[in-house]
């Protein structure tokens, strides 16, 4: 049993700074554990958001020495003895209190996405091979890591302009979906601001469940959109063929 | 200042607390038939225990085992719950579990298929076919989130992180809930013409649990608190397979779909030892006896180096293990550097469900309190002794519409409830209990209260019980409500304070753990997930009655009701208990 050093950030919307506390760390502790004991013993109205401690509720997204992760699933063991572990909320987000933060907008966004619309003639039979990676992006817990370190929310706070990862990757399991008959290729387009995506991959390299979401999700999703809005040949092709013979309709909103 | 002045207030037709499976799908329901529903939960949306359900939705599809039917299903839910259970109910989950799955898969769900495209079914215990639909390990998640993705569109009004205190009641009606915020700490009041309680379990009130933080249980002492009944709360499950090493992650469950796909379990010998307990189903026998097994292997020194059993699914192949069980791969990897495509898991019993809950009738839902209904694990009677894996989350939704169609249909008939001088004098006594907690002089730290209580439970009304310990249990029991009476916070800010709320909390936690002792007290003998040391075998009277618990005045009364059957099911069940016989 040894102690180690922790500086957690105390504070809320007005301001706030680190406050360092000392913590007796047992085998495969983690740092959600920590912050348990502080709790108990210290502090016991550090306020800290989380749920299941098992890597699958999305609750206890934090910034550990600087790298988003889930308080749950980061070992204290990853960090040499004797350095001092730092624990932030999630920088992007309005801070409520200490570690927890407003991720509303989160949610208010993926209200805006059409949802899983079925095909009139949808016959519900569908191959392994053809949702493998519907159901990747569905492995999403939505702990918003990724939304997190986004540049362009975090560093250029573009949410009026910008759906984020999570959008993306929400959006490329329902175009991707064998059954779906919408076609939200213009929402891409303009509301959810695909084209500010510049792949830098850190949003893949945070997910906490492995989702390849810009190889996977964005990538493709841009494909597309340019295949229907700026690929020439295909413009023209379309023309000829006298528009969409068994197109999807193009809606914003849902029609219900 | 009137009750409008001081505090936030919102009207709806039906409100529903707690939006996990059970409590979305009453939502989703109740807004489909055009009454305004208002959806309060304690965390994010879609964070709910819900999603960490790992194993499948059990339904009789028949899409692998074709012979499968729904009268299979009612035999091996009775079976498992060892005929307990309310008949009534086990024969509408049985019924309306495949409509009901076949309906999230119209809403968007990605089921993993069978070779020629239709919803594949795994084996689980109990169950005598290939029964439960899944996505790989994650078929909570699938749930709740094709839920959630439906609910937000349908006009909903979503209230997160607002826990739910005090309902209020109009006479003996019910017409809305109390609440705070937990972001600011601020009252609010909601205006209902009905609830619908969908709360969850318990587990937070034993040391090793499964469970999140939410469960304490807030349902069940809401419920009987406004006079609604309580039903076999001695039915606490003990999940065989919870994580034991290290400390942080003790109780983490690790889920049955392991042993669905293969796994075996072994003791510190290399014995296969379900074989002494269960030849004929082994691995795959119901969540007690294996629970039971486990203990008994560990307790008698056959157990693994950290006081648990060996589960080993290695035997199947790196590919397979990491395709079908994904999330269990990375929780052993991540969590206790254990690679389970080469090596063995160390296992044992974690708290992981309860049985027991609000006593509600089959066909809607509803209590015995006027304007309340409840569904999900916060209710009794679908479960009987022991649950079935893959019984919940099919429970779930079958219950959650029924909540939802039977509390939309009595919103729709009742005229609003007033918010009168009785409503008023309700309101303040309970902003007054959340207040009292702050800069109370030499208070009981509530977290120190809450691991003495998590003790009590563990070590005296757990997987084998007796009436020494029992009584012992009920004596603390009522020494940590005194002690409860006087918990506080320093006087200190309400935004987002986790000690504040545990305050509260701890009081619906010991209305829970009082009722499961003294249930557990009053059944002499062993049945499904209760054991008794000091009487071991089934009992004639016993197995005919359910114990009811009620609040009476100020008192916790409790008192035995025969079993709810079905005349025109009874050749089922005949047929079940005498095939298990042989």
């Amino acid at each position: 049993m040894n102690t180690r050093t922790f500086k957690v950030w105390r504070g809320d919307q007005q301001g706030g700074d680190e406050v360092t506390y000392r913590v007796e760390v047992a085998e495969g502790m983690v740092v959600l554990d920590a912050i348990h004991q502080i709790q108990r013993t210290q502090a016991c109205d550090l306020a800290c958001r989380w749920n299941c401690k098992a890597a699958k509720c999305g609750s206890c997204s934090a910034e550990v020495n600087g790298k988003p992760r889930l308080m749950c699933k980061t070992r204290m063991d990853d960090y040499p003895d004797g350095e001092i572990i730092s624990v932030h909320p999630m920088k992007t987000f309005p801070v409520i209190r200490d570690l927890v933060c407003d991720v509303s907008w989160n949610y208010k966004v993926n209200k805006k996405i059409p949802p899983f619309t079925p095909k009139k003639d949808a016959n519900w039979v569908m191959y392994q091979e053809d949702i493998d990676r519907v159901q990747e992006f569905r492995k999403c817990i939505e702990c918003f890591l990724c939304q997190n370190v986004c540049h362009v929310l975090r560093n250029h706070n573009m949410n009026e302009q910008f759906y984020g990862p999570r959008s993306m990757v929400r959006i490329a399991s329902l175009e991707m979906h064998p059954m779906d008959a919408l076609d939200r290729s213009k929402l891409l387009k303009e509301d959810a601001g695909l084209g500010l995506c510049n792949i830098t991959k850190c949003c893949t390299e945070v997910c906490p469940e492995d989702i390849h979401i810009t190889d996977n999700a964005i990538i493709p999703l841009k494909e597309r959109v340019v295949d229907q809005y700026y690929d020439p040949l295909q413009i023209f092709w379309r023309k000829i063929k006298g528009d969409h013979a068994n197109s999807k309709p193009h809606h914003d909103k849902p029609t219900f | 200042m009137s009750v409008e002045e001081k505090y936030e207030i919102h009207e709806h037709d039906v409100i529903v607390v707690g939006a996990g499976g059970a409590g979305l799908r009453a939502a989703i329901e109740s807004s489909a038939m055009g009454c305004r529903t208002a959806l309060i939960c304690k965390s994010l949306l879609g964070k709910a225990h819900t999603v960490m359900a790992e194993g499948g939705i059990a339904a009789a599809l028949a899409n692998v085992d074709t012979q499968d039917s729904w009268q299979t299903h009612f035999q091996d839910t009775i079976f498992g719950g060892k005929y307990l259970n309310n008949w009534r109910m086990v024969e509408l989950h049985a019924k309306e579990a495949p409509e009901r799955v076949r309906e999230l898969e119209r809403w968007g769900a990605v089921f993993d298929r069978t070779s020629d495209g239709k919803i594949l079914q795994r084996a689980f215990g109990g169950h005598t076919y290939k029964r439960l639909a899944h996505v790989g390990d994650r078929t909570g998640l699938e749930l709740i989130r094709t839920l959630q993705d439906k609910g937000i569109h349908q006009g909903i009004d979503v209230f997160m992180e607002c826990t739910v205190t005090r309902l209020l009641k109009d006479g003996d009606r019910i017409c809305g809930a109390f609440a705070y915020w937990r972001e600011t700490g601020r009252f609010v009041v909601f205006k209902a013409k009905a609830v619908v309680l969908a709360t969850g379990g318990i587990g937070k009130c034993y040391k090793i649990t499964s469970n999140s933080w939410e469960y304490t249980g807030d349902g069940h002492a809401l419920g009987y608190e406004a006079g609604a009944e309580l039903v076999d709360m001695e039915f606490v499950q003990f999940h065989p397979t919870g994580m034991v090493w290290p400390p942080g992650v003790m109780g983490l469950l690790v889920t049955e779909a392991v042993r669905g796909e293969g796994g075996i379990l072994k003791n510190s010998k290399g014995e296969r030892f379900m074989e002494r307990y269960d030849p004929k189903r082994m691995e795959l026998s119901t969540r007690d006896v294996v629970a039971r097994a486990i203990y008994t292997e560990v307790k008698e020194g056959r157990g693994t180096p950290h006081g648990g059993c060996f589960l080993d699914i290695s035997h199947r192949g790196a590919e397979y293990v990491k395709k079908k069980l994904p999330s269990m791969y990375r929780q052993f990897l991540e969590l206790a550097d254990v690679d389970i495509t080469k090596e063995p898991m160390e296992v044992g019993p974690t708290c992981h469900y309860i049985m027991g809950g609000i006593k509600v009738d089959a066909e809607t839902g509803g209590s015995r309190v006027p304007g309340l209904y409840a569904a999900g694990e916060c209710t009794g009677g679908m479960n009987g002794a022991n649950r079935l894996g893959g019984n919940s989350l099919s429970d779930l939704i079958v219950f959650g519409k029924r909540a939802g169609v039977s509390a939309a249909e009595y919103g729709k008939k009742k005229a609003a409830p007033e918010v009168g001088s009785t409503i008023a004098t309700q309101i303040e006594e309970a902003a007054q209990e959340m207040t009292a907690f702050f800069g109370r002089p030499h208070a009981e730290d509530p977290y120190k209260l809450h691991i003495d209580l998590q003790n009590v439970m563990q070590n005296l009304v757990g997987i084998f019980r007796e009436e020494k310990d029992l009584s012992k249990a009920l004596n603390k029991l009522e020494q940590l409500k005194h002690r409860a009476r006087n918990v506080g916070v320093a006087e200190g800010h309400r935004i987002y304070n986790p000690a504040w709320h545990l305050c509260k909390d701890l009081q619906n936690m010991l209305t829970c753990t009082v009722a499961i002792t003294k249930a557990a007290l009053m059944r002499k003998e062993s049945r499904g997930a209760h054991s008794r040391l000091d009487f071991p075998n089934n009992d004639d009277y016993w197995s005919g009655h359910n114990i009811v618990v009620k609040k009476v005045g100020e008192e916790m009364k409790i008192e035995p009701h025969p079993v709810v059957q079905v005349p025109e099911l009874k050749p089922l069940v005949e047929e079940k208990k005498a095939k298990e016989k042989k």
